[in-house]
């Protein structure tokens, strides 16, 4: 059964129609990307399968069971991590604590229990301790693990997203962007860490503008342009794709 | 914990311990009790302002309940804890109903929305004056726990500085913790905490009814100290001070709260000489706080010796 499945989505802003009858499944384990030029509606789509937005139109099913109208904090129970084209990180915190309130809901969350330094809750922070680092250093911030967040580096904090929603343990991981804002070499590092995220079995969605980084990841590839499916396949199905070679380029039919 | 907390509680208890050494007389005890008594307060409130970043301009509202719940209560023949916890209960409960629509609000609205409950409170205590002796206030029994009496600088002030450093621990402990990151991180981006489970409004609901239940404690411990209560106790002009304790201090400082609590309550004192200046030196001198140390005295000061509070 796909792990992700979208069936007619739809939302519109006002008279925009940013997404416009978009289907498409998502198998166990690949990474699937969503490509297309600006404004083209990725990160509405996004938007919408994170629950941020709540479609006009349509129906996003999660293992056969519709997650339809869900906030994101449910979604997040149900196994679904993200991080954001522009940064969403708690500057008023240092790195660490940032990967650590990824782990929120695998943790013991009672306020008196934690005033009274109940050991279990003590015992089980600690552990989370070593886990956020490790999280850390699969995404190589491992230099990082006692700095503000506030005194990062934006490549940096682009990786610090991911080693947070690592830390919720999803089995569906979305990234809006990763590359965004890094030069080549952050690039490749990023490349390098999201193959490694593919490789221990979480489904990853991807929207990226980085083409080289897209086609060496991707299993699958949607294509969008103004808010509809123009194609989908593997990458290499949608690089001789006309209609794709059009939006991107430029038609002259 | 950070080991800079364990100093700051070693340095706390020492402190407390020392001070009746040195204490000459029962003004003395009698300043340092209202500090410590506020301090707790101002703590459970910067918990809800300085960590999870939403503003509270009516929380002697809930200092009122508990202050009035005490006093009706034992009036009427209650045991002291039961009222105290009936109090707390109170509070903690008109927080829960009130907060669900309040915090769909922000900044500024928030602001005049919390105002107005503590305004509202404040009218209901005058008004009802069949209970609570309207706007002359009434008297309060005295706190007395399985026979034992607590009467006397003394006494109040072991209670009120075991409160103090209890309350100090519990409070570092807690934002140390997944509540308190929960809390922290809300503050610093709703949208990311929410995607990676943290139910925001959940969490704003139960920082708001901790710190009402801090604040009805506190309201229900004066109220037994001073033996009389009255309506200002409520007033907007208190849930202001109490704010002030939590900006001039830090914000999301729990040392911050207790030095923001100890000037304010101070100065009003030493600056009582000035006779009839001190309004105009006090608030020079919170004008000159903001504009010198906008973060509050521990957390700038902290950063100038390059630690963190």
């Amino acid at each position: 059964m796909a792990l992700l499945e979208v069936e007619n989505l739809s939302i519109a802003f006002g008279g925009v129609k940013a997404v416009q009858g978009v289907s498409f499944k998502v198998d166990p384990g690949i990474v699937y990307s969503v490509i297309g030029p600006n404004g083209a509606g990725k990160t509405t789509l996004f938007n919408l399968l994170t629950g941020i937005y709540t479609p006009t139109e349509g129906d996003i099913r999660l293992e056969g069971t519709s997650v339809l109208g869900l906030a994101p904090h449910e979604l997040a129970q149900r196994g679904m991590s993200r991080t954001f084209q522009n940064l969403q990180v708690c500057m008023n915190m240092t790195a660490l604590e940032n990967v650590m309130v990824g782990a929120h809901l695998r943790l013991d969350r009672n306020p008196l229990k934690a005033m009274l330094r109940w050991p279990a809750l003590r015992a089980t922070d600690l552990a989370l301790r070593e886990e956020a680092a490790a999280h850390m250093a699969f995404v190589g911030l491992q230099d990082y693990v006692a700095t503000r967040a506030d005194a990062m580096s934006y490549g940096a904090l682009k990786r610090l997203e991911i080693a947070r929603a690592l830390a919720a343990r999803p089995r569906l991981l979305f990234l809006d962007e990763p590359a965004a804002g890094l030069n080549p070499k952050e690039t490749t590092e990023i490349d390098e860490v999201i193959a490694r995220i593919a490789a221990s079995g979480i489904t990853v969605v991807l929207v990226e503008h980085d083409m080289k980084l897209v086609m060496n990841l991707s299993d699958h590839i949607l294509v969008l342009d103004y808010g509809k499916k123009l194609a989908e396949g593997t990458a290499e199905e949608v690089r001789r794709n006309p209609d794709v070679i059009a939006a991107y380029l430029g038609a002259h039919a | 914990m950070k080991s800079s907390n364990h100093i700051g509680l070693l340095i706390l208890a020492a402190i407390l311990a020392a001070l009746p050494l040195v204490f000459s007389n029962a003004y003395y005890f009698d300043v340092a009790i209202r500090i410590a008594m506020n301090a707790v307060v101002v703590m459970g409130l910067n918990l809800l302002v300085g960590f999870a970043g939403q503003i509270s301009l009516g929380h002697a509202g809930f200092l009122g309940i508990g202050a009035y719940a005490s006093a009706v209560l034992t009036t009427a023949g209650w045991h002291p804890l039961a009222a105290m916890a009936a109090g707390a209960a109170i509070a903690g409960m008109l927080a829960v109903v009130v907060a669900r629509p309040i915090f769909r609000l922000k900044g500024h609205y928030l602001a005049m929305a919390t105002l107005g409950l503590g305004i509202i409170v404040a009218i209901v205590i005058s008004n009802e004056s069949a209970w609570t002796g309207g706007p002359d206030g009434m008297p309060v029994p005295a706190l007395s726990i399985a026979g034992f009496e607590i009467a006397g600088e003394k006494r109040w002030y072991a209670l009120a500085a075991g409160l103090l450093l209890f309350s100090t621990w519990a409070s570092l402990n807690l934002i140390d913790s997944p509540f308190g990151r929960a809390l922290r991180a809300l503050h610093g981006s709703e949208v990311a905490s929410q995607v990676v489970g943290v139910d925001v409004t959940r969490y704003k609901l139960a920082v708001f009814a901790l710190s009402a239940m801090f604040a009805s404690v506190m309201g229900s411990l004066t109220a037994h100290y001073t033996a009389f209560v009255t309506p200002g106790l409520a007033g907007f002009f208190h849930s202001v001070e109490l704010i002030t304790m939590v900006v001039v201090g830090g914000m999301a400082s729990i040392f911050g709260s207790i030095v923001g609590a100890a000037l304010l309550t101070l100065l009003p004192q030493v600056l009582a000489t000035l006779e009839g200046w001190e309004t105009v030196a006090f608030g020079s001198i919170l004008i000159l706080t903001m504009i010198f140390l906008p973060r509050g005295l521990v957390p700038t000061l902290a950063a100038r010796f390059g630690r963190k509070a």
